[in-house]
């Protein structure tokens, strides 16, 4: 008998809360808003929802609409990858100027 | 590619995902992280590409063109945004990652086949369920978040506006979501009208849910939303049976909920108190008692003064030094004290400011050495020992109501026992009350002088007479 996809999904969706309950207590307070930004970038990874929509050989009037709809999903998650990873990137190139200045 | 090589690839981006929030744990690793987290987010996105049914050049173009579009704007955010302004940079990604999930739930509900969800020519309930909670939550995201992100860049008041009725007014519109969204599920035939009151209801309740909420409760809002856009993308996961999603939305909502948690503890509010909003009604329409207590009012020379005689500080910032944008003054402050020997340290309130480790960010932008910041539970114990507590720009968490005042409604709340040092300096632009709209006791103290000006303008005038 096969596992019905939901509990497949729901198991690993259960274990990667745990997962993320240890590895988010571990951060430091003092990068919690890089913590922000960079959850905000990897939850784009919606993209590739966005992607297979648009990637499908489509009909008629909803599938057209469905193509516009996933354009636009496409744009707006593209804009939450690139923002959050670079604006993470900026304010971490803030704390590495530090570290070098307290070694020399 | 085979599915299974596909499924292991999208496992791969989670793990490094995790990775890239595992990085966070101490500054040094985490631009590694960011970077394993770029690879991941490069690995989900090759993988979807060479598992294109439609790779015709002009598909493939068009998504190269939205991903250009993106890329582009936000490339354009992450450069020119200022670091005070962090908070509402958050706030409008959450908004494109609620909006994301929206669409994308609608895109599957257009044309089900692309996504293999049908059965018979139907969408299988299961998948229904998911499309219609990914609209919900997404939604909710969505419209909560431009709305944080008004309040926060000013654009609409940041004071709690309060509906009259607005709890039966937000449950109505629930149980209307809930009516419509049985209607599908039962197999009406006018599933998309329904789809589209559900999605413009659901971004209604956003918006009810987070008009009620004030200035000073906006690190927890902000966590909330980021933990709903995490789960958004997990529903969508579902929905899509993408493994990358599933795992990504599940990091995100949990690190979300973890942050809204410590957000709540140290305003000592319940989740629930913070979500119904409202807070500071009672102090702000009321009559006040005019306040008669003698206060001691500086100067910037009198300041100068005590701080070059002291021989510890410690600087507690708060929102007001984010406004003034006073950090780099500070600094240069700082460090002409420390040429003189004087030790100096920070203290940082998890709430202070407007998300969580705003104050941190904008201390590391101005260059003071990590070191030398510590969190409230680190350095309560110091502010005994110490010469001078240097408040600038942070008020309700000093107040020591919240240990003495039982009827104070920031009482429990753990706060920075400035009171404790043997003086303390205050900066702050008038005398007025603090975002609670309560008086502050410290004040009236006689070891306290108010430091009446703008935080940066303080901060130089303070510099120059050092």
């Amino acid at each position: 008998m096969d596992i019905s996809p939901l509990v497949y999904y729901g198991s690993i969706f259960v274990l990667a809360i745990f997962v993320g309950y240890y590895v988010v207590w571990s951060v430091t307070p003092a990068l919690h808003t890089p913590l922000m930004s960079v959850t905000n970038a990897i939850s784009a990874v919606i993209i590739v929802g966005a992607i297979i929509a648009m990637g499908t050989e489509s009909s008629g009037t909803s599938g057209t609409i469905s193509k516009i709809v996933s354009f636009f999903a496409l744009i707006f998650a593209s804009v939450n990858i690139f923002g959050g990873f670079l604006v993470t990137q900026r304010m971490l190139e803030m704390y590495k100027k530090k570290v070098k200045k307290d070694v020399e | 590619m085979s599915v299974d090589l596909t499924a292991s690839l999208y496992l791969l981006s989670g793990v490094f995902f995790i990775l890239a929030i595992r990085g966070l744990s101490s500054p040094e690793t985490a631009r590694i992280g960011n970077y394993l987290g770029m690879s991941g987010m490069l690995i989900a996105f090759t993988v979807t590409i060479l598992n294109l049914e439609d790779n015709s050049l002009s598909n493939l173009l068009l998504i190269v063109a939205g991903i250009t579009i993106g890329g582009l704007i936000g490339t354009f955010l992450s450069k020119k945004v200022a670091m005070t302004d962090m908070p509402q940079m958050v706030a409008a990604l959450n908004s494109m990652g609620g909006m994301s999930a929206v669409l994308v739930a609608w895109a599957a509900f257009l044309s089900p086949a692309a996504f293999g969800l049908e059965i018979n020519g139907y969408i299988a309930t299961a998948s229904m369920v998911e499309m219609l909670l990914g609209i919900f939550v997404g939604a909710i995201t969505f419209s909560g978040s431009v709305i944080a992100f008004l309040k926060l860049q000013g654009l609409m008041k940041s004071a709690p506006v309060i509906l009259p009725l607005r709890h039966v007014i937000s449950i109505s519109v629930l149980f209307v979501i809930l009516f419509c969204s049985y209607l599908i599920l039962a197999g009406s035939q006018n599933d998309q009208l329904l789809f589209l009151i559900i999605s413009v209801l659901s971004l209604t309740l956003g918006l009810l849910l987070i008009i009620p909420i004030g200035g000073a409760d906006m690190p927890v809002v902000i966590a909330v939303l980021n933990s709903y856009s995490g789960f958004a993308a997990a529903i969508i996961g579902f929905t899509l049976n993408n493994l990358a999603l599933v795992i990504t939305g599940a990091l995100v909502g949990s690190s979300g909920a973890i942050l809204s948690y410590i957000m709540c503890v140290a305003m000592n509010r319940s989740f629930f108190s913070v979500i119904m909003g409202g807070f500071g009604e009672e102090g702000i329409g009321g009559e006040k008692v005019k306040e008669t207590r003698p206060v001691k009012i500086g100067s910037a020379d009198d300041a100068a003064f005590i701080l070059k005689n002291a021989s510890s500080v410690i600087i507690v910032p708060g929102y007001g030094m984010a406004v003034a944008r006073a950090q780099n003054s500070l600094k240069e402050m700082v460090d002409k004290l420390k040429e003189m020997g004087i030790k100096v340290t920070y203290a940082i309130h998890p709430v202070a400011g407007r998300m969580p480790g705003h104050m941190n960010v904008l201390l590391a932008e101005a260059d003071v050495p990590y070191d030398d910041i510590y969190e409230l539970t680190e350095i309560n114990s110091d502010f005994a020992q110490a010469d001078v507590a240097f408040v600038i720009g942070a008020n309700d968490v000093t107040n020591p109501a919240a240990k003495s005042d039982p009827n104070s409604p920031i009482f429990g709340m753990p706060i920075l026992e400035v009171e404790n040092a043997k003086t303390v300096l205050f900066v702050k632009r008038s005398l007025g009350i603090g975002y609670a709209g309560i008086d502050n006791d410290l004040f009236y103290q006689e070891n306290t002088m108010m430091l009446l000006d703008d935080a940066k303008k303080m901060s130089e005038d303070i510099s120059a007479s050092i």
